[in-house]
């Protein structure tokens, strides 16, 4: 009886098994369509089917899409090319593609709201592209927002020059003061200093700065401004500034100081809790009330901040899901070695919070880039608001479907850029586990 | 419970109690909530004293050895680590911490960085030390607890033992004069326990101060000058190795230890 029993349950492998290649029909191409395409008569029948209405689909658009009016001058035009067939009127984009990038900006300086674009891709490729970019220009990424406005904007080179210095006296203000007392003190300091150098000083010394230096470009009015180079102007401005005014948020509502906590969750909640329409015609119309009469504060400008508030506080949350996603051992390890909270917060906290929080950041970012169109409500000629602008013209009287394809297309290149560039991220910053 | 470290031959030669006080705890209470979770400890560790915290899970031992770096706060009566006695004051908790070494049940190291960036980066940032220095000790740790070739991977790519025996080199490069332990070889598969507690064994024949919650009791005997025994919050028996296991005095100890080494 043992013996059997011995007989059956033994065993002892004398050889390991050498790995094997996999069946042939389960690798490349053949075996990629059968596993996902034709498995099974069900999934079979539907890859044909959906290929069909894929087909009826571009049938109608395609000939739709390559109707021959590319240099037709109006609307009538075009209908006498399509002689009763339908097709798209393509002679407005080619007319009014120009008008739909620049608005009203004078056309003899196109070259300067070019010129930011691509100073914008030089200013970006340090912070998006660390891997392939020198750090040295870090330098230019930091002086870019005042080449951009002066270059948009023109007008005398001494108001982004002394708008430049107020930030140069903060620093060396903070750099004096934390030395003497603690560094939030020191930090109200430099931001007092500032407020001082901005209302007082500028203003004072700026127009005979001017004057002995007339150093300077042709000035464009802020109702100049249209089409998608408003949109990327509101856009980069409050992308930029809605990340750091965000994590700053989040940090405070996280605070164990009740007086911060209670601004930020205060700051936060009401910023979600009203529409952005709401806080463009605050910004467009009651702003004015509550300013010093005689005050030029510039509407683009008003539009800026409200449209980064708003973000800012999107933000919040989203940085919020991702330090509440840490677990608590991360604090306790950085704690432990004696890191101090800005440290923690700046090397131990914030990269892991924010690389779990990337895809609900690039969201936000994305919506707030399209939320730019609303600004057309408050009579600014972002690029919807510019369509309704050019139908009014005869000539194009009736032309939707073009104009909101163009401008479709024209967003969708920018917000897939932005997806794509996140996706691109994720990856780069995958290391094992989190 | 394993053990794995009875096996080995353990130098004492220069595992020496001096008569310096490195952490005095007096009358020591916390609380979590009204919940009175540590009551009235009193503890003084001598410098080079290799302590074992031993006691049923929610006992308190963890809450105790986590006060002394402050990682809990305490409610009532006195802590003082190295002389500096820990109260609300940022200044003096970062002192403490950046002289007491802590490792972790689960490791805690830090994910997005190397494993060479997860030592030298308290050096370089808390003690200003030059980077190439910084480097250099992290390298020797490294060398130390047997993985320097792991240098510049992430801890995710690492074994749970390679990465605790990260997390030691990683607290050592601060030059701690105190290590506290909270479990380190828990969330081990049997195998990596040996390679954690050889580390430790190592550490304390070189004489450091060490404090230790474990449940490794072969560890307690070979490596221990004292072995204490925690339950409901309080300090129930403290005595040498030999004497706590062969001779309990308590009732609740002696049942502690039929339950853990009864099997």
């Amino acid at each position: 009886m043992s013996n059997t029993h011995a007989d059956t349950v033994l065993f002892v492998r004398d050889t390991m098994l050498p790995q094997q290649e996999p069946p042939a029909s389960t690798v490349g191409a053949l075996g990629w369509a059968k596993a996902n395409l034709f498995s099974g008569w069900f999934n079979t029948t539907l890859t044909i089917l959906s290929a069909l209405f894929i087909l009826y689909l571009l049938s109608g658009l395609v000939p739709w899409f390559a109707s021959p009016t590319w240099y037709a001058a109006s609307l009538t035009e075009c209908r006498e090319i399509l002689a009763g067939h339908e097709g798209a009127c393509w002679g407005v984009i080619r007319e009014r593609w120009l008008q739909l990038m620049f608005g009203f900006y004078p056309s003899e300086l196109y070259w300067r709201p070019v010129l930011a674009l691509v100073l914008l891709f030089v200013a970006v490729a340090p912070v998006l592209f660390a891997d392939y970019v020198p750090s040295k220009l870090l330098g230019f990424t930091a002086l870019y927002p005042f080449i951009a406005v002066w270059l948009l904007w023109g007008g005398t080179i001494w108001a982004p020059v002394m708008a430049l210095l107020g930030f140069v006296v903060a620093f060396f203000v903070f750099r004096y003061a934390s030395k003497q007392i603690s560094p939030a003190l020191a930090l109200i300091a430099g931001v007092i200093a500032a407020l001082l150098w901005w209302m007082v000083i500028t203003p004072a010394i700026t127009p005979d700065l001017s004057r002995l230096l007339p150093i300077g470009i042709e000035a464009v009015q802020s109702r100049q401004f249209g089409g998608f180079m408003l949109s990327i102007t509101i856009g980069v401005t409050a992308i930029m500034c809605s990340l750091p005014i965000g994590i700053l948020l989040a940090l405070g509502r996280q605070s164990d100081l009740v007086l911060v906590k209670a601004i930020c969750v205060g700051f936060i909640e009401f910023i979600r809790g009203v529409p952005l329409i709401t806080l463009l015609f605050v910004a467009s119309t009651l702003l004015n009330i509550f300013m010093p009469p005689g005050t030029n504060f510039d509407i683009i400008l008003r539009v800026m901040i409200m449209v980064t508030l708003f973000a800012s506080a999107y933000m919040a949350e989203v940085i919020r899901g991702g330090l509440a996603a840490l677990p608590k051992g991360q604090y306790e390890g950085a704690d432990s070695l004696g890191l101090d909270y800005w440290q923690s917060q700046r090397l131990i906290i914030m990269p892991q919070a924010l690389k779990i929080s990337i895809p609900g950041i690039v969201s936000t970012f994305i919506g707030v880039f399209k939320d730019t169109t609303l600004v057309s409500i408050i009579s600014m000629f972002d690029p919807l608001g510019l369509s309704n602008a050019i139908r009014a013209d005869t000539a194009w009287n009736g032309v939707y479907w073009e104009l909101f394809i163009f401008i479709g297309a024209v967003f969708f290149i920018f917000c897939f850029s932005m997806s794509r560039y996140s996706m691109y991220l994720e990856r780069k910053l995958q290391t094992g586990h989190r | 419970m394993s053990d794995l470290a009875v096996d080995r031959e353990v130098d004492r030669s220069q595992m020496k109690v001096s008569d310096e006080v490195a952490i005095d705890i007096v009358n020591m209470n916390k609380w979590y909530g009204s919940f009175h979770v540590l009551r009235d400890i009193n503890l003084t560790v001598n410098r080079g004293e290799r302590i074992v915290i031993a006691g049923p899970s929610g006992s308190g031992k963890s809450t105790m050895i986590r006060c002394i770096n402050r990682l809990e706060e305490h409610q009532s009566g006195k802590i003082v680590v190295d002389g500096t006695e820990l109260t609300s004051d940022l200044k003096n908790i970062d002192k403490v911490r950046s002289e007491v070494g802590m490792c972790f049940q689960h490791f805690n190291l830090f994910p997005h960085l190397t494993i060479l960036e997860n030592c030298t980066l308290a050096p370089i940032w808390v003690r200003k030390v030059p980077r190439k220095e910084a480097v250099d000790t992290a390298m020797y740790f490294l060398e130390k607890v047997k993985i320097p070739e792991q240098a510049n991977k992430y801890p995710g790519q690492l074994s749970g033992g390679q990465q605790q025996r990260v997390a030691i080199a990683r607290s050592l490069c601060m030059r701690p004069r105190i290590m506290l332990f909270d479990e380190p070889t828990s969330a081990l598969d049997p195998e990596m326990i040996k390679e954690v507690l050889d580390t430790m064994i190592e550490l304390a024949q070189e004489g450091m101060t060490m404090l230790c919650v474990t449940h490794e009791m072969g560890f307690a005997r070979q490596v221990a000058n004292r072995v204490i025994f925690m339950d409901q919050g309080q300090i129930v028996e403290q005595n040498e190795p030999e004497e706590f296991f062969n001779n309990p005095r308590s009732e609740r100890t002696k049942l502690f230890l039929s339950q853990i080494l009864g099997h």
